[in-house]
């Protein structure tokens, strides 16, 4: 396995008497695409809130790149080189669709007329262009999505945090997604994504971490993931028995 | 509008064929051509702005009466209070209803500074508005971790305690205020007892002054940041922008530029009392013509005073003394109206701009 970019240690975060993450522990190598998955209130969404710097562990040490970020906001992980999108979308809804782009430009980019160049580059990737100047409000969900991923793309980051960025979308829609996901990985950028239903997520991670109740349940190959019986009870044991 | 269609013509085809990195040369041109197309939008409002601010210097010599001279000075007064109000209510989406305190303390210190010390009021505007920007990030400290409602609530609450200070300090003349002695007409006092005409330049020059501020603002980094944080703050910060250290920087600058208004409001009405300049009535007239002309736009505070000032200025002296109080009540309908009608403001009848529409 390659360098280390990140690096999870012994994590717990505490929501009052609410353990959500219980001594968690995982390494994401550079360059790959790791899905971090599990059944709902995993605890999958604090820690990813975790490592993108919204609120800090109770216990235990973020590293990123070798530097300890446990304790830095989400902006100076942004420098660092981290970008997140968001579960539920928040776009700029004043600006327009490469307005809210510029913003994360300027992230590397001091110079407004260079930011929206970057700006340019990142809608295209992500096949917005046509709706550059359009309202960020008018975009369809999907596309709201897709302006998420732009926005933290035109930081430049090493460490591209998604969550849930193919959920709700139609067949097709989650097909162009992967291939985004794809091409992003394609450009040297390393890949957390959580994502709640295992068919999308399996066949694009390179790696997954299963986490079911604030704890990491099992971790591997998607292939062996999808065989492994404690996998295959914390998502369908309710239903079995039901059943 | 030539370009844009060249734009979303290139982008179809790539949508169409999700493979990036083909044709690259056709969309460097794209992008070339969309840089273009920006930057002339930018070149259109600044031509818009010297053809506005070349009227307003011509107007004043068209216009002898000085009650109609009057009026012109104050709604180009409040076009530039509003602008620096709407830096950090419009852009950065921090409401202030206290800004009466920045506006008084730069009327208090121009004044206290010639009438004590001699020292000409252009210097003590400076000193007005470094003070009013300090005061500002101290307010600022506490309370940008006030959210919303809360946040507009206790700018009212240390406007109206500054009121109660300087109704009660007796250097500053207490409740009977301070009278700027007559002198010869003078550009270093800033004193023109027989002519109106230095004073509608002045405050047009403040105008011009705070809405290029705007324009560099709006085209800047800062500019993209104060809006990130008004629409959400979160994920502004998820892209690296530092969101208290951004309210910190609009305060300061929204307030510097308030106390230079109030600075020259001092000069121009010549007498100052804690009632007249820092009264609630202020905070509401520097907001209302950014509210009335479109919160966070770069045209909204100058439309909103040029419709707010000479109405309310002209059926005040229409009802005369009988009417007292008619000016409040316009006030209280035309919000309503916005409300309901244009929450946008007056700036959104305008479509002409491609982008965002709602909430600026």
């Amino acid at each position: 396995m390659s360098a280390k970019l990140l690096e999870v240690r012994n994590v717990t975060r505490r929501f009052g008497g609410l353990v959500a993450n219980s001594d968690i522990s995982l390494e994401v190598a550079k360059g790959e695409i790791l899905g971090l998955i599990g059944p709902n209130g995993a605890g999958k969404s604090t820690l990813f809130n975790l490592i993108a710097g919204l609120y800090p562990p109770t216990r235990g040490n973020i590293v990123f790149a070798g530097r300890d970020i446990t304790r830095l906001s989400a902006p100076a992980r942004c420098a660092l080189g981290i970008a997140r999108t968001f579960q539920v979308v928040r776009s700029f809804d004043s600006m327009s669709v490469i307005e809210n782009v510029v913003v994360g430009a300027l992230m590397r980019h001091a110079g407004a007329r260079q930011a929206r160049h970057k700006a340019l580059e990142t809608l295209e990737l992500t096949g917005l262009l046509a709706r550059a100047d359009g309202p960020a409000v008018e975009l369809t969900p999907p596309e709201k999505r897709r302006l998420e991923i732009a926005r933290a793309l035109a930081t430049e980051p090493e460490l591209l945090l998604l969550d849930e960025a193919l959920a709700g979308l139609t067949p097709s829609e989650a097909r162009e997604g992967v291939e985004l996901v794809r091409q992003i990985r394609d450009r040297g950028i390393t890949i957390v994504m959580v994502e709640h239903v295992m068919e999308v997520v399996m066949p694009l991670v390179d790696r997954a971490v299963v986490l079911d109740l604030g704890k990491v349940l099992a971790q591997g190959l998607p292939s062996e993931l999808v065989r492994d019986e404690r996998v295959i009870e914390a998502y369908l044991g309710a239903r079995h028995r039901a059943a | 509008m030539a370009s844009r269609e060249t734009a979303s013509q290139g982008a179809t085809a790539t949508s169409s064929e999700p493979h990036i990195g083909l044709g690259a040369t056709h969309q460097d041109i794209d992008h070339a051509a969309s840089l273009i197309a920006f930057a002339r939008r930018r070149h259109r409002q600044l031509a818009i702005a010297a053809l506005a601010a070349a009227i307003f210097a011509l107007l004043p010599l068209a216009i002898q009466d000085v009650y109609l001279q009057n009026i012109l000075v104050l709604t180009l007064m409040y076009a530039a209070l509003s602008q620096s109000w709407n830096i950090l209510g419009g852009y950065c989406g921090q409401i202030s209803l206290g800004h009466a305190i920045y506006f008084g303390i730069g009327a208090y210190m121009s004044t206290l500074l010639y009438t004590h010390a001699g020292v000409t009021p252009w210097l003590g505007m400076l000193a007005g508005g470094a003070f009013a920007a300090l005061v500002a990030l101290a307010l600022g400290y506490p309370f940008f971790r006030l959210r919303g409602h809360y946040f507009t609530i206790a700018t009212i609450v240390v406007a109206e305690t500054g009121l109660l200070l300087v109704l009660n300090w007796d250097f500053a003349g207490g409740a009977q205020g301070v009278q700027i002695p007559y002198g010869p007409d003078s550009w270093a006092h800033l004193q023109f007892a027989r002519d109106k005409l230095p004073y509608i330049y002045l405050a047009l020059g403040l105008a011009v002054i705070t809405w290029l501020v705007t324009f560099v603002i709006e085209g800047s980094k800062w500019g993209y940041w104060w809006r990130a944080v008004k629409d959400n703050a979160e994920a502004a910060e998820s892209l690296g922008v530092v969101v208290f250290r951004s309210k910190m920087a609009a305060a300061a600058l929204s307030a510097f530029f308030t106390a230079v208004g109030g600075s020259f409001y001092a000069a121009f009405v010549s007498y100052i009392d804690p009632d007249s300049v820092m009264g609630f009535q202020f905070s509401l007239l520097i907001a209302l013509p950014a509210v009335l002309g479109g919160i966070g736009t770069l045209w909204g505070p100058a439309l909103g005073a040029l419709v707010l000032i000479p109405l309310t200025e002209l059926t005040r002296s229409y009802f005369g003394g009988s009417g007292s109080g008619i000016d409040l009540i316009i006030y209280g309908v035309l919000i309503m109206v916005i409300a309901l009608a244009r929450p946008e403001g007056l700036m959104s009848l305008f479509g002409g701009r491609p982008t965002a529409r709602r909430g600026r």
